[in-house]
């Protein structure tokens, strides 16, 4: 049918058809869009982009715009709850070429450097989470954290619960929080040295013993050798 | 020499004069100047309920500062769930909150479901509500006997943990595991219900809502409970939301928030009849008041999902090998003790690349601080267990 005629009318059609089924993205959420106009209003250039996540709206805002954006998700917008802050290392975790002792089972994630919603400048990024009590909708904020000198200003005026989190984000991440009233360790004991979390940190465990449950390379006690591969 | 006097004539039971004068200076209220006192409560106190420790400076018996020091038992499961594959991280999960193991598993399945566009079919998404709702009965109802035994009751505590049983001889029934049942699949349950179990649940949750009430009538009115709970410990609403506290402490302090009927849906709660309790006092009373009322709730949640539990498969079409696709995932849920989500941050590969694990008891109990200004010794106690936090919950 498509070499009988060329005529202009029912190719346009086609290609409308095609871009409405593979290129349009699905429509946001009424209410994340909604949400996201007024961080938009709000913040001005302060918010760097916006992406919705499964009916979640994420942010990402500048590091100037950090503190004020949870003003305004407070103020504004009803979010009184803090359901958590954490951080995120984007980088590719470490990996023993060839496995040579190292970790046998574990995942083998992608070596590029990839960046989730909303995306990300550089290595690491801090996120949180507020909700609304009231208006029952939520909204994960995120903001990019320099490499070379990891400090994002604290949450803790606004939100007081974002004590502990921070703290917790700063001994394993290494991200200083400005303004936290005492930035000490929480989980891990006082001399502990390095950021758990980093995707540099081995994981230890994996590191002295391989993993057995993939592959039992131990011989069983008392048999033969019948279970080395 | 044997003697015959009173022991009071024995030397150095002379009444000293001095003493005297100073105990009535007391009795009419003469500040004594008493040095502040660093006490450490834990990490093995009972009212901790594990290893939590509570570094407290004391003027007299009043509390000025609280410092929980926690981290005894931080296993780093975040950084654990990025060495395993997601069938793999259900089973590390499991030991979160370990009294309600199987509502841990529900948001991480979900997280990945959602991320992998499958949808558990309608029988699983109902067996995973009523055994959600077992797990809640009995995390709450061990609370319910316990807050008996932080003000000296002995009997809830025994009944507690005797109704408790039942509970969890139907989720070792149905799961194999009393504890950690690691029963979810991705896109749904590992087996189906054995036979002759939904005649078991329905006997046990009448004997749960007849627990209720006996706890009901044993320590709500009761004068030396009412004395230690209420007015101790009040959380006010703004501020607790601020601090992250959730489920019923909140809902205790009259913030008419609970996820399973205001978060995104999830299991078969829309299509269920819910009703949620609030009250308005924040204080420990409030607070056992609410579980109180949200166990019956529970049980009779459990007996309606019974009623309409449909027939089909309990697994979806999964591949063998599973693979979730690049994006990133919030899935929150009300579990037993509060708001519990995982944000599940996916490269593509076999196993998660970054979970973010957010417990209820964490934010739950990083109110402590706050709360304990000002009270007195034995109330921390009651605080604690009012409260109700799991110490693998805090520490992950």
């Amino acid at each position: 049918m498509p070499d009988e005629t060329p005529t202009t009318e029912p190719s346009a059609d086609d290609a409308s058809a095609v871009v409405a089924t593979a290129e349009v993205p699905p429509e946001p959420d009424p209410v994340v869009a909604q949400l996201a106009a007024r961080f938009e209003v709000g913040l001005g250039d302060g918010l760097r982009d916006w992406a919705d996540a499964f009916g979640h709206l994420v942010v990402r805002v500048r590091r100037d715009a950090w503190r004020p954006a949870a003003e305004l998700a407070k103020r504004d917008l009803a979010c009184d709850f803090l359901s958590f802050v954490a951080g995120i290392d984007w980088r590719p975790a470490d990996k023993s070429e060839g496995d040579e002792g190292g970790d046998t089972s574990s995942p083998v994630q992608p070596t590029e450097m990839t960046f989730g919603a909303a995306g990300a400048e550089g290595r690491f990024q801090v996120f949180a989470h507020v909700e609304s009590t009231s208006r029952h909708w939520g909204v994960t904020i995120k903001v990019d954290v320099e490499e070379a000198n990891p400090r994002v200003p604290s949450w803790v005026g606004v939100y007081p619960g974002a004590d502990w989190h921070e703290r917790e984000c700063w001994e394993m991440f290494g991200i200083t929080f400005d303004g936290h009233p005492s930035l000490r360790h929480l989980y891990l004991p006082g001399g502990f040295e390095g950021h758990p979390l980093r995707k540099d940190f081995p994981l230890l465990a994996r590191e002295v013993k391989p993993w057995p449950g993939l592959v039992d390379v131990e011989p069983m006690p008392g048999g033969d050798e019948e279970g080395g591969e | 020499m044997t003697t015959t006097q009173p022991p009071s004539q024995m030397p150095g039971f002379e009444v000293d004069r001095a003493a005297l004068a100073h105990l009535a200076d007391a009795q009419v209220n003469v500040e004594l100047d008493t040095g502040d006192m660093i006490l450490n409560m834990g990490p093995q106190h009972p009212a901790t309920h594990g290893t939590l420790r509570l570094v407290v400076r004391l003027d007299g018996e009043r509390v000025i500062a609280a410092d929980p020091v926690i981290g005894y038992m931080h296993r780093g499961y975040e950084k654990l769930t990025e060495f395993r594959t997601y069938p793999q991280v259900t089973t590390l999960i499991n030991r979160i909150d370990w009294l309600s193991s199987f509502a841990n598993e529900v948001p991480f399945v979900h997280a990945a479901e959602r991320l992998m566009g499958i949808e558990a079919p309608d029988r699983a998404r109902y067996v995973r509500t009523i055994l959600t709702e077992l797990s809640r009965i009995a995390t709450i109802y061990l609370f319910l006997g316990e807050m008996g035994l932080q003000v000296g009751a002995l009997t809830p505590a025994f009944w507690g943990f005797r109704d408790r049983e039942h509970v969890l001889n139907l989720i070792e029934g149905a799961t194999g595991g009393r504890f950690h049942p690691n029963f979810n699949r991705i896109g749904g349950l590992k087996d189906d219900l054995p036979w002759g179990w939904v005649a078991d649940c329905r006997a046990a949750m009448d004997r749960i809502l007849t627990g209720c009430d006996d706890f009901e009538k044993v320590l709500v009115g009761n004068e030396i409970f009412e004395a230690r709970t209420r007015g101790v410990g009040i959380i006010p609403a703004e501020l607790g939301a601020a601090y992250g506290v959730s489920g019923a402490n909140l809902r205790a302090s009259g913030i008419d928030w609970d996820l399973r009927r205001d978060g995104q849906p999830y299991l078969a709660y829309p299509e269920l009849d819910i009703k949620v309790w609030t009250h308005a006092d924040g204080d420990s009373f409030a607070r056992y008041w609410v579980r109180l009322q949200e166990t019956r709730e529970s049980a009779r949640m459990v007996l309606q999902l019974l009623e309409r539990l449909p027939s089909g498969p309990v697994m979806a079409k999964v591949p063998r090998i599973i693979k979730v696709p690049e994006g990133e995932c919030w899935v929150e849920t009300e579990n037993p003790l509060g708001q519990m989500g995982y944000y599940v941050v996916s490269k593509g590969a076999t196993g998660p690349f970054r979970v973010k694990i957010r417990s209820a008891s964490f934010s739950n109990v990083s109110i402590l601080p706050w709360l304990l200004r000002g009270v007195y010794v034995p109330d921390v106690v009651t605080i604690l267990g009012s409260l109700y936090f799991i110490l693998g919950d805090i520490d992950r």
